[in-house]
């Protein structure tokens, strides 16, 4: 069974970056994907690979990541100024952050229009 | 937004004290898309001798690797710089897949360790860089997570980029399609393995790291 912890912005809101990034892959380590509203900062989705890297032993061999930013595309001039500028005040609420365990997410998929979150097929012993 | 006008104020002050010897021009990129095999390239052109061991397993980097005082010159001009081969980031090591590949589970499980510690210290060189050349199989999809995030990552901290598409004597390769994805860059196709489009390479990185 594959699940799915939905953690809006404003729970990450007030956190440091650390925090932010320990909060979500505690959530990953317990095998459950996450959908995180909005997206971390640049900085922080390269911390989040590199403590991905510092957590991988046992059954834990790191994660998949997807950002998706259906709004990114397509915006020009003053709009994607006045975005930037309320994304680097307030955060980048924008889009979705899908981060998975590896172990049970093979490949995550995206396309203009989709997305694809292929899992693992996990065989029971017995 | 503070943090960036941060990283560009000690970049600027960095820079103004900085010999122009000193330039750091870093490989990154996801594994096997080829860094070694450029870093071989290049060091082979330019001083005769190779960098390090290339291999079709994923990870055989797995330290930072440096080769001081290249010197190329190109249409009269002449660069200078300090070559780092980096491992290659992703977001996932298993052995197991190690183990696919004909390795045996001790050796497995260490080149997975070592290629986790590899990844971070990757990542931990990032602000160390001048200019990047960031190495991409173009066999591959080029909009992996890992590739918008690197590229994502040295924007941020306002470092040149130059981005390669490598394997391009493959039937496969796609060099149009890298361009496609990362249109705001200057996307060079080649070979490294065989040095096809390798003059116009050496051209492109004195406008990121001249």
């Amino acid at each position: 069974m594959v699940t799915f912890q939905f953690v809006p912005y404003y729970e990450i809101e007030d956190l440091g970056s650390a925090r932010r990034v320990k909060k979500l892959i505690d959530i990953v380590k317990q095998n459950k994907i996450v959908l995180l509203q909005g997206r971390l900062k640049k900085e922080e989705e390269t911390d989040l690979i590199a403590i991905a890297m510092e957590e991988i032993k046992g059954k834990f061999r790191g994660i998949e990541l997807a950002v998706i930013n259906p709004e990114e595309k397509g915006q020009e001039g003053l709009k994607r100024l006045r975005n930037n500028f309320f994304n680097a005040i307030l955060g980048d609420r924008q889009g979705l952050t899908i981060i998975g365990p590896a172990s049970i997410v093979k490949d995550i998929k995206k396309d203009p229009t989709k997305i694809e979150l292929l899992t693992k097929e996990v065989r029971k012993k017995g | 937004m503070i943090g960036a006008l941060k990283n560009l104020i000690n970049k600027l002050l960095k820079n103004l004290f900085k010999k122009k010897k000193d330039i750091k021009l870093g490989l990154y990129g996801p594994p096997n898309g080829g860094k070694t095999t450029l870093a071989n390239r290049i060091c082979k052109d330019w001083l005769g001798e190779d960098m390090g061991e290339v291999s079709n397993i994923a990870h055989e980097t797995r330290e930072i690797q440096i080769k001081e005082q290249i010197s190329i010159k190109s249409k009269g001009r002449e660069l200078d710089f300090n070559l780092v081969d980096t491992p290659g980031i992703a977001t996932k090591i298993d052995y197991e897949e190690f183990v696919k590949a004909g390795m045996k589970e001790k050796e497995a499980k260490q080149r997975a360790k070592e290629a986790t510690k590899g990844i971070i210290d990757a990542i931990k060189w990032l602000d160390e860089m001048d200019a990047v050349v960031i190495v991409l199989d173009a066999t591959k999809d080029p909009y992996t997570q890992v590739n918008i995030t690197i590229v994502g990552n040295l924007q941020a901290r306002n470092i040149p980029v130059l981005i390669v598409a490598n394997k391009s004597d493959l039937k496969k390769a796609d060099v149009k399609k890298v361009q496609a994805a990362y249109p705001q860059y200057n996307v060079i196709g080649i070979s490294a393995k065989y040095g096809n489009n390798i003059d116009k390479f050496y051209e492109a990185l004195f406008d990121i790291a001249g």
